[in-house]
């Protein structure tokens, strides 16, 4: 394109339509949007949060942090089918099987090491998905503050220490 | 399109600039990547004589990501997950689009309550991303208020999102064949509270700006981009319309039932940035209309498509029946499936900023051989320079504003 090329453009603005006379004199237009403003100003819906004091509802399925649920027995329900480590679009969950201890009848394998790197995850409930046995489940947990990167590394421990969704009443 | 259009290099690094009709050397200034009124990481590499923009060299590609290839290494259902942060002020048309396309290859068709739940959610978000646009518009050009006041009926809609697919954001809400889960109860209550309040912003922004002096003054025939040359350079959505070719793929090629709703395609005539503005607004009273016939009578029935190669069977039958849970374990195992048959398809929907088409070549695999995505955000940021070019740099921030181009689309 010819950078001095000049484009072919209206020599003056498109009129619209003809404005009238209290928007031609424009300070009666700037006393009707003052008074819109002053509308928002004193209306009673508020859609701000004081975040740390108050929060806001938060979904029963809200996708937050993971964790492992354990049985009536108070095991990991997880029988180590790798199936939410395959789902898994981001690639972040590690498992290691092992044999499950003789007193377990149930079962043959379980996971000795479950770890999630929580800062690859991306959130997207994929595993809670793919798991056959309801053993793992995102929680409501959205605030997610460490101190360091190893911190994010959840292992198996961490996992099982999370809350439960049925600990966040669904006020949403 | 008369002119031959040379191509610019891919990477601007040094520019030599020209030099003026009086023999002075132009000015070259870099906007962006970081510029507050470049919306997100766009760069332009302007060529200045006074304030008057004589060249104009689009850059793009900062926040390129390798969506496209790491398509290669997901499967189909995973890829949903990408589609999200492509457009992130729509999400959800971004997860419809792939999840049409995904459906094309295969050939199936998901469920009537399917599609009418598409319908509304994507015209949610289509009022989310569209008032957002139109408050940047507004804000760009220094009013305030009326972006917040958008803001406001924004976290009203994205309250309802995370609400039905469980996230605010990354809502990866579709499935191939289907949907990631069905939504709440209380579903149709919210929409309509949305419905019935959000007409009220639509108009106050009408009132507050369509006559506003300074407005107007800086956004009436500022970047007129006639027919012709919308056509010629590919644009299309809201910016063709605003230069009054009525093309909408909802009504041009109906998918999730479009044909069944009474809708208008609006059109304006002017094809500059207030029209862009006007458009916008005119949308998103359709949109309302839409979601309000499509409230009534949503079909019953499952979400998902009754295909146990293809979609997941409803957990309850897997935790307590065999068959079930083998298709189950199948469809998420690598090695089972699910597997599309061979073939390419296009595909492409009507998202909030145009034309979203998915190009998929399918091998029989469990990944896409290849996946390329037409972003209407790319051929709307390539019609910049021959909007701004001969206009004042204050011209830019109106037009770039109205076009709304997303980074994350743009560069893929």
């Amino acid at each position: 394109m010819d950078a001095a090329a000049p484009h072919d453009e209206p020599e003056s603005p498109p009129a619209g339509e003809k404005p009238s006379l209290s928007e031609e004199l424009y300070l009666p237009e700037i006393l009707k949007g003052l008074a819109t403003t002053f509308k928002h100003l004193i209306r009673p819906e508020k859609f701000t949060v004081e975040y740390p004091e108050k929060k806001k509802p938060i979904p029963q399925n809200f996708r937050g942090e993971h964790a492992l649920k354990r049985d009536a027995q108070g095991r990991v329900k997880c029988v180590a089918c790798f199936l939410c480590a395959t789902a898994c679009p981001s690639e972040c969950i590690h498992i290691t099987a092992g044999p499950t201890p003789p007193e377990w009848t149930d079962r043959e394998k379980y996971p000795t090491k479950f770890e999630i790197d929580m800062l690859r995850c991306i959130y997207c409930g994929m595993c809670e998905e793919a798991c056959p046995c309801d053993a793992i489940e995102l929680t409501s947990k959205f605030y997610q503050v460490s101190e360091t990167r190893e911190e994010k590394y959840f292992g198996k421990d961490t996992l099982l220490r999370q809350p439960m969704k049925r600990e966040y009443p669904d006020q949403g | 399109m008369a002119e031959t259009v040379t191509p610019a290099p891919a990477v601007v690094t040094t520019v030599d600039a020209g030099r003026n009709a009086a023999g002075e050397k132009l000015m070259v200034l870099n906007m962006g990547p970081q510029h507050p009124a470049m919306h997100g990481t766009l760069r332009l590499v302007l060529e200045l004589d006074g304030e008057t923009v004589v060249r104009c060299r689009p850059e793009m590609g900062f926040l390129h990501t390798g969506f496209e290839k790491l398509g290669e290494y997901r499967s189909y259902n995973q890829f949903v997950t990408v589609t999200d942060r492509m457009n992130y002020l729509s999400a959800i048309n971004n997860n419809i689009g792939w999840a049409q396309a995904c459906e094309e290859l295969w050939g199936v068709e998901c469920t009537p309550r399917c599609r009418r739940l598409r319908v509304i959610m994507g015209e949610l978000s289509r009022l989310s991303d569209h008032i957002l646009c139109v408050g940047l518009q507004a804000m760009d050009l220094g009013a305030f208020s009326v972006m917040l006041w958008g803001f406001a009926r924004r976290e009203q809609l994205y309250d309802l999102f995370e609400r039905v697919t469980g996230a605010r954001l990354t809502n990866s809400w579709t499935r191939v064949g289907g949907l990631m889960q069905d939504v709440p109860a209380d579903f149709v209550a919210r929409v309509k509270a949305v419905t019935d309040t959000f007409p009220e912003i639509i108009d106050e922004t009408d009132k507050m700006l369509s006559k506003n002096k300074i407005f107007t003054g800086r956004t009436r025939g500022v970047g007129v981009l006639s027919a012709e040359d919308a056509i010629a350079y590919g644009v299309t959505g809201p910016v063709l319309r605003a230069s009054g070719v009525e093309y909408d793929l909802r009504r041009a090629r109906p998918y999730s039932g479009y044909e069944k709703f009474d809708f208008d395609v609006p059109t304006q005539t002017d094809g500059d940035s207030f029209a862009r503005f006007q458009q916008r607004l005119e949308e998103m009273r359709q949109s309302v209309r839409i979601i309000r016939q499509a409230l009534v009578d949503i079909p019953g029935g499952p979400v998902n498509v009754d295909n146990y190669k293809l979609s997941l069977p409803a957990k309850e039958l897997v935790y307590t029946r065999m068959e079930e849970m083998i298709h189950h374990f199948k469809l998420t195992m690598i090695g089972h499936g699910p597997y599309p048959p061979k073939g390419e398809v296009y595909s492409a929907t009507e998202a909030p900023n145009g034309e979203l088409g998915w190009y998929l070549v399918s091998d029989g695999k469990r990944n896409p051989y290849r996946v390329r995505v037409r972003p209407p955000s790319f051929y709307h940021f390539q019609v910049v320079p021959k909007l701004v070019e001969g206009r004042l740099i204050s011209d830019l921030v109106a037009v770039l504003s109205s076009l709304n181009v997303i980074a994350g689309e743009l560069d893929r």
